[in-house]
């Protein structure tokens, strides 16, 4: 892996630094998905990113496992073991890969492979990434399968489980390696608000008793405030506002007359989900002018 | 990245038992070598096997499992598997796990071995 000498805090599991992640538009130019984007994730945190559909949320958790390779700017990981911070960015394919055994990912749809048991998709990355030996493996099934309630499920095939199985059981496989950090993308979509608060619940006692460092992508905001430490507002590819919870609680208890400046209301508006305000004024008026007055 | 250095620092017989201690920190990479120390351990069939880990300073999933599977293995032929020198963080694993209900986890190696 490559080893930088940056400035990023000792407590710091993660530091994004100006990230740019453009891509071409329809029309030639370039769109920049993520513009300027800095922030940093402490370990032992649960921090949320957020924001509205298009925000650039998903594109950020790309980048932020390697998916994506950013345009510009950095993303440093300081993993156990390793002296110095590490860049993503400047890593080749056997470094992220390497890299990416450090953390465990959850996916929206739990992404299990269909064909397999929910045991063999949990055995899968130990198996890919570990001599141990085969009994030793199917003992970590049964403990993972153990933390996420769902022993009973174990040798049932993914379409048999139920939705929150589903997840509970990509939970179970994102912390088959032991991840130092888990990356969660919308873990309540598609979920009953009884079995998403469930999975939250799972999500804060795994983080807690693990002592793993959680980054969750979502716009659920009930979940949001249960399971965040501190959260993460984009808009339109930047960081509108990065703080605790108790924050952005203040701001959505806040009437709108009251608060500072329009992101503080435009805040405010996306976190009580008010049709009516400065975000959706910013998505559709001013695209709406551009087709109608300007032609564009 | 981890450290491959030899986490099985010694193996000691104690009249008709058997002391096992490890060191460091015990992950994917050293299960394997911890398994076959511990496996090795039990095929004279030991009546008290002791693992110390009082200088274990990590374990993760398999390295649980590691122990559990001898812990079946010693229960087979009605030996006795102890732990001793568990620290908080590796202790926190066996109680998440809810493991801590099976294994004999003793304050000190000579307590284990009184056992």
């Amino acid at each position: 892996m490559t080893n930088v000498a940056v400035d990023v805090p000792n407590n710091a599991v993660i530091a994004v630094r100006d990230l740019v992640m453009s891509f071409a538009g329809p029309d030639g130019r370039l769109v920049h998905v993520l513009d300027g984007v800095s922030f940093e994730v402490y370990a032992g945190e649960t921090l949320v990113i957020m924001g509205g559909s298009g925000c650039g949320k998903s594109t950020l958790l790309n980048c932020l496992i390697g998916e994506l390779r950013p345009t510009d700017g950095h993303i440093y990981y300081r993993i156990k073991g390793m002296n110095q911070p590490v860049d993503l960015r400047a890593m080749n394919e056997k470094g992220l890969n390497e890299l990416r055994k450090r953390f465990g990912i959850l996916f929206q749809s739990g992404a299990l492979f269909n064909s397999m048991t929910v045991a063999e998709n949990i055995a899968l990355p130990l198996q890919e990434h570990s001599y141990v030996d085969s009994s030793i493996i199917d003992i970590v099934v049964t403990l993972k399968l153990q933390q996420v309630h769902m022993l009973e499920h174990r040798d049932k095939m993914p379409a048999q489980l139920s939705g929150g199985q589903k997840k509970r059981a990509g939970l179970a496989r994102a912390t088959a390696l032991d991840p130092e950090i888990l990356y969660y993308d919308e873990p309540s979509a598609g979920l009953d608000p009884v079995t998403s608060a469930a999975i939250d619940q799972l999500m804060m006692d795994l983080s807690k008793k693990l002592q793993v460092t959680s980054v969750v992508v979502t716009h659920e905001m009930d979940s949001a405030f249960r399971i965040a430490d501190r959260m993460v507002m984009l808009d339109r590819g930047k960081v509108l506002k990065i703080g605790r919870r108790e924050e952005f609680e203040s701001l959505r208890d806040t009437s709108p007359e009251r608060l500072a400046n329009d992101d503080e209301r435009l805040i405010h508006q996306f976190l009580c989900g008010d049709p009516e305000g400065p975000l959706t004024k910013a998505d559709g008026t001013s695209e709406y002018e551009k087709l109608i007055i300007a032609g564009e | 990245m981890a450290d491959h250095d030899n986490c099985v620092r010694e193996v000691r017989r104690e009249g008709n038992d058997i002391v096992v201690s490890l060191a460091g920190e015990i992950d994917l990479h050293k299960a394997p070598e911890v398994h076959r120390a511990l496996v090795g351990a039990c095929e004279g069939k030991p009546r008290n096997l002791v693992v110390n880990l009082e200088q274990v300073t990590y374990m993760d999933s398999s390295g649980i499992g590691t122990l559990v599977e001898v812990f079946r293995r010693v229960n087979a032929y009605e030996g006795k598997l102890g732990l001793s020198g568990v620290g908080p963080r590796v202790r926190s694993l066996f109680e998440i796990t809810k493991l801590d209900k099976f294994f004999n986890i003793y304050p000190s190696e000579a307590e284990a071995l009184r056992a």
